[in-house]
């Protein structure tokens, strides 16, 4: 039982690191909603949010995917749920980037493509936030 | 060069957007293009100009011909006009002031500004003479100057036309004259919100009548909206007398020279059609501007190719659009256009010069050199002619990007060189 505690310590991510993937995903849920209204309005304004709102994410995934990195190089024993929160948390961020490319495309060159897109990367996000953050409170109980 | 580095990344970045594509030479020119299939990688094509002195060298012309440099050190020259004593007249500036709404237009405009000139706009009128008529030209001195941005220039009945980047103005002119006698006066307001595209082309009707200007459209495809495409991509007709306008011609993307045919009368102009839909498409054209008509912009190219990207779309804008006269090649930018005369040579007689800006939504460039449409009966007839060329060397360097081209009615083509910032001047060897 201490070294499951001790284990898990290790692989919990810190405030910063809490901060950067939690904030990922609002960022790239404004980024789907503001595709849902540029889809349904044809107002350019919205695909303008919608790609600097990606942009914001791919920061702050890029973030909380360098802090996931450096945890899991620190982990001694290198498996379970760290591999699987920093691999998930690696397609987000990917995928995120060929949205963010799918963005800079011009007017309806965006659709349908960059909202299918984004619909995938928030919920890769939102899966990668949860996954990561459950080890916080696996954590708690020092 | 310090950018090389970032340019390299670019090619890369090119490779996987995977897009092959070939010389200008194989591009569908002429009256009837083949049209591919469009096509759009991950990333758009980008490859920009690497900026180098031409130091000793000097472009290319056909064998018979002889090209020198008659004015260097300007400021961004565009235009120029031969004025009725043959002083030159040069338009030098830079315009547009359209705000960066996503990322990509913050990194592309970073990108694209490496294969520009670095210097600052000079927002004047040049006069170039030759007094003696030796082919030099020793006087150089500014005749106008607090400009915004001028571009389309034109003279008629002692009056000097110029199309500032918001606005028509007017010059009272005497022959001879080496400096404008007053501030100018505005004849009309043309639409400058944003401008996108922001160059004003300009021309006059043989009677002096009608004034032409040629607006841009304030983005590639609509991407900042429809709203800010009203007046805009299309050819006014001003009366001169009045400053009144009407559209003359919509549809056109990017009129960026305009000019009167001799003999008929009739407006022509060359026109930069949209990027980003592959190496191969969309041709930029040379075509009569027809009054009335509309040539297809933003809701289809070359007739009804409907470009899917302007939306909510228009069936009915689509099934009016008329295909334009002459295919010059996708994304060559040609700014400038001129017709030629006898005086130019049996050869480039009959037909127009072109001026090829050059490309950079293409992994292998095109344009960059000045050519020859060749003309039959009023109507542009078989492959166009390479007249200027050496831009772009072989070693990828830019030494300049040709803008507008001016028939001198004594035998001599004008070039405005606005990377070297370079006026030269093409003439047949006697």
């Amino acid at each position: 039982m201490t070294t499951t505690t001790q284990l898990a310590y290790r692989h919990r991510p810190g405030p910063l690191h809490a901060i950067f993937l939690a904030g990922t995903v609002p960022l790239f849920l404004g980024g789907l909603l503001s595709d849902i209204a540029y889809y349904q309005s044809y107002q350019i304004q919205w695909s303008n949010f919608a790609a600097w709102l990606i942009a914001g994410a791919l920061v702050f995934c890029g973030l909380a995917l360098l802090c996931a990195l450096i945890n899991l190089v620190r982990a001694e024993h290198k498996g379970g749920r760290p591999v699987v929160y920093f691999l998930l948390l690696l397609v987000t961020w990917v995928l995120g980037l060929v949205n963010a490319f799918e963005h800079a495309k011009d007017a309806w060159a965006v659709m349908p493509s960059g909202l299918i897109l984004s619909v995938i990367v928030t919920a890769l996000a939102l899966i990668a936030a949860w996954v990561g953050l459950t080890n916080l409170r696996s954590g708690g109980v020092r | 060069m310090n950018y090389s580095g970032a340019l390299t990344a670019i090619s890369v970045a090119l490779l996987l957007a995977g897009c092959g594509s070939e010389a200008d030479s194989t591009q569908a020119r002429g009256p009837d293009p083949k049209l591919p299939e469009a096509q759009r990688g991950l990333l758009p094509s980008m490859k920009i100009a690497e900026p180098v002195a031409w130091g000793d060298s000097k472009p290319t012309v056909p064998q018979g011909y002889t090209i020198s440099a008659i004015a260097t050190d300007l400021a961004i020259p565009r235009q120029t006009l031969v004025l009725p004593n043959g002083d030159i007249l040069v338009a030098e500036g830079r315009g547009g002031s359209a705000a960066k709404l996503k990322p990509k237009d913050v990194i592309a405009s970073y990108i694209k500004a490496k294969g520009n000139t670095q210097v600052k706009g000079g927002n004047r009128l040049t006069l170039l003479r030759d007094a003696d008529g030796d082919g030099t030209y020793e006087l150089k001195t500014v005749f106008a100057e607090n400009l915004n941005a001028p571009y389309g220039l034109a003279y008629a009945d002692s009056k000097l036309y110029v199309a500032n980047q918001d606005a028509l103005v007017r010059f009272d002119y005497t022959d001879g004259q080496t400096k404008a006698s007053a501030a100018p006066t505005k004849l009309a307001d043309l639409p400058s919100a944003i401008n996108h595209h922001w160059t004003k082309s300009l021309a006059i009707s043989d009677d002096g009548r009608y004034l032409y200007v040629g607006i841009g459209s304030n983005s590639n495809v609509t991407e900042r909206g429809m709203e800010v495409e009203i007046d805009r991509a299309m050819v006014w007709q001003i009366d001169a007398e009045t400053g009144a306008h009407k559209p003359y011609a919509t549809g056109i993307r990017n009129p960026t020279a305009l000019t009167i045919q001799p003999g008929t009368g009739q407006l022509w102009a060359v026109v930069n059609e949209r990027d980003e839909l592959g190496p191969d498409l969309v041709p930029d054209y040379l075509s009569s501007v027809r009054e009335g008509q509309f040539y297809g912009w933003p809701y289809s190219y070359w007739g009804q190719n409907v470009d899917p990207r302007a939306q909510p779309q228009n069936p009915e804008k689509v099934a009016a659009a008329v295909k334009p006269d002459y295919s010059l090649g996708s994304h060559v930018a040609a700014l400038g256009v001129d017709f030629s005369i006898p005086a130019m040579g049996e050869k480039f007689a009959q037909g127009a010069f072109v001026g090829e800006h050059g490309s950079w939504n293409r992994d292998n460039p095109v344009g960059y050199k000045v050519i020859f449409v060749p003309f039959a009966g009023d109507k542009p007839a078989g492959e166009p002619i390479d007249f200027a060329t050496g831009f772009r060397g072989d070693d990828g360097k830019t030494r300049g990007r040709p803008v507008g081209v001016t028939v001198d009615p004594r035998g001599a083509l004008i070039i405005a060189d606005d990377l070297a910032n370079t006026i030269w001047r093409v003439t047949p060897s006697r």
